[in-house]
């Protein structure tokens, strides 16, 4: 076990540096200029020049990778801080340190500065999200797994389908046309600031709903084809035939077997959760990282696009390891 | 040839037995026939769009802007622009019908090639290429598509690109489990004392095998598909304005949406039911499939 895990950290590493190489890449392709974006449309041409080279963005692809590797771990010391270049960066870290992510040329600030905070805004979206989640699906999959074939089953089945198919930006908005502006419930924004006239938990309602409500309807399919399989096995049969009441056949034998599955696909949920953050967060106009990612990307700032996709990387690939881990763990067949 | 069709596939009854008349055998599912009823409300209007007396998509009603709502000349109101909205939906039915079976049937002519081969040659052309795919399936599919549309810039042909990069890996792997099970079978035997060459067996012995789960594969990534680019639209990385994009109308209505919540709401329903659409398609192939 402790071989597997070691070997699959390995590559989950990979992974991580074969991406990070990647979005370097395709930030090649950007047909805009990081230094005229910076300076305005009103910059001259020699300004952003001069900009693009204490930029260092003149230099090879292969040279400001291994720069940005080198500035990440803490190797080297980042460039762009140097006062004689007069680019102003300052980082209250220090130059070199180890998860130097570099700096955020549309925040105007270190990446650590603006990164960790929107992250956690995130975690706290995303974290109440699952614990909707988890729940409701569990509960949506099991009924409907319980009888296959029945009426609830194909209520629940087609209520899942359905929850499906809202992607969350028009669910958003249906939300907002209905307890926005019908009701005049809940605020249609959510900037996490207490001046609106709306507290911060009635705004996090609408966007934790969102998330929650698209994702259900996918894990509630998972669990009802799970629990309906084992249904079906031997096991529950001698349990029903032995007399045993359906809540205690369900409960006991049916419920443990049947979560098997599903444990793995609630993990992978969260690599759906941070794709669903994203338009979430624009949507309710939510301070997170989401759309943190989207500004970076439309701005072309690479360190922060780098620093946010080794975040999602990370999160996504350490949850498939947990899932495996726990999957092996769980089930009894797999660990041989 | 005849006697080894006949063997029953065992390999392939857990993805989901490939049956030749899945397609044929539609009318048995009355979740597929209604997906397929859905679909088609939206693609016969986006067909006979040209011909239909529509205003045109991108013509404004400055006039019409004082009362945007449902109206005689305008039924379903009017856009911010004052452009019909009627109109402009229909044709967004065009876009959406046109782009994502054109994106999801490139994605299937990539992965299934990749996964033909890693599954046919093995060892470290599978090696490289399930890597390969690994490093894509690892990314939140949003991310990927906003680092890559944001870069390479939105357009129609890029759209494409993106929804390629980002799904061939996943039907790769599904066609790579599937030829691996099928190697084993009488028929590529036979192809093989024939002397067929190996794109033979690949294009004409194997891949047909797989259609079956292929099918349902093929239309949960059109719903998929059509997800992302509405998304796109709604983030500002779809087509191009004037383009009408259901997407990228809905992103332009939420503003008003206190004001003239139809304009929002309009597309969102139109979005919605397609997708549903393609989903219950897809859902009923499955149970069709599992019926056998």
């Amino acid at each position: 076990m402790t071989r597997y895990i070691l070997r699959r950290s390995l590559e989950m590493l990979a992974t991580l540096i074969v991406a990070s190489f990647l979005v370097f890449v395709v930030c090649e392709f950007s047909p805009g200029n990081v230094a005229r974006k910076t300076l305005g449309a009103f910059a001259l041409q020699e300004q952003v020049d001069l900009l693009y080279k204490k930029l260092h963005l003149n230099d090879p692809l292969l040279v400001r990778y291994v720069r940005w590797v080198g500035v990440l771990t803490g190797l080297q010391a980042d460039p762009l801080q140097d006062p004689a270049l007069g680019l102003d960066f300052k980082d209250p870290r220090g130059k070199q340190y180890f998860g130097n992510f570099g700096y955020s040329t549309l925040f105007k600030a270190p990446v650590n500065d603006v990164l960790w905070d929107r992250l956690g805004k995130t975690a706290l979206l995303a974290g109440l999200a699952f614990a909707v989640i988890v729940p409701l699906s569990l509960i949506l999959g099991v009924l409907a797994g319980m009888r296959a074939g029945s009426v609830l089953d194909r209520s629940l089945s087609t209520l899942s389908i359905v929850m499906t198919s809202i992607p969350e930006f028009a669910l958003g908005v249906l939300l907002v046309a209905v307890f926005v502006v019908a009701l005049g419930w809940l605020p249609g924004t959510s900037p996490m600031v207490g001046n609106t006239g709306w507290s911060t938990a009635s705004q996090l309602v609408l966007p934790v709903a969102v998330l929650a409500i698209y994702d259900s309807g996918y894990v509630a399919r998972m669990v009802r084809t799970s629990m309906a399989e084992v249904m079906q096995k031997p096991y529950v049969r001698t349990a029903v035939l032995k007399g045993l009441p359906r809540r205690q056949v369900i409960l006991r034998h049916a419920l443990r077997n049947a979560m098997i599955a599903p444990f793995t696909v609630l993990l992978l949920q969260i690599n759906w959760l941070i794709s669903g953050v994203v338009v979430t967060e624009l949507v309710f106009a939510y301070p997170g990282f989401g759309r943190m990612l989207l500004e970076a990307s439309l701005f072309g700032d690479v360190s922060l696009i780098e620093a946010a996709t080794l975040v999602a990387l990370f999160v996504a690939t350490a949850t498939q390891l947990l899932s495996d881990v726990g999957y092996r763990l769980l089930d009894p067949q797999a660990r041989r | 040839m005849s006697a080894v069709s006949n063997e029953p596939v065992s390999a392939l009854e857990v993805a989901g037995r490939p049956s030749p008349n899945l397609l044929r055998r539609l009318p048995d599912s009355k979740v597929a026939m209604f997906g397929l009823g859905l679909v088609l409300i939206w693609v016969i209007p986006a067909l006979l769009a040209p011909v239909l007396p529509l205003k045109p998509p991108d013509a404004q009603d400055y006039l019409a802007m004082a009362h945007p709502g449902s109206s005689a000349s305008h039924w379903l109101g009017v856009d911010p622009l004052g452009r019909d909205m009627l109109s402009r939906i229909v044709w967004g039915a065009r876009t959406v019908l046109a782009v994502a079976p054109v994106a999801v049937l490139a994605a299937y002519v990539v992965g299934a090639a990749m996964g033909l081969l890693a599954g046919y040659y093995g060892g470290w052309v599978d090696a490289a290429i399930s890597r390969a795919s690994d490093v894509i399936l690892s990314f939140p599919v949003i991310v990927l598509y906003v680092i890559l549309i944001a870069n390479i810039g939105p357009s129609v042909a890029n759209i494409i690109v993106a929804v390629v990069a980002a799904s061939a890996p996943g039907i790769s792997r599904i066609v790579r489990g599937l030829v691996m099970s099928l190697m084993h079978q009488e028929f590529v035997a036979a192809a093989y004392l024939r002397r067929e060459s190996d794109v033979f067996v690949m294009l004409v012995e194997l891949l047909p095998n797989c259609r079956g789960p292929l099918i349902t594969d093929f239309c949960l990534r059109l719903g998929y598909t059509t997800i992302t680019i509405g998304t796109l639209g709604f983030l500002g990385l779809g087509l191009p304005p004037p383009n009408p994009d259901w997407g990228g109308m809905i992103k332009q209505a939420t503003s008003m949406i206190t004001v003239f919540p139809h304009m929002a709401l309009y597309p969102t329903i139109a979005l919605v039911s397609l997708i549903l659409g393609f989903n219950l398609l897809a859902d009923g192939l499955t149970e069709l499939s599992q019926a056998d």
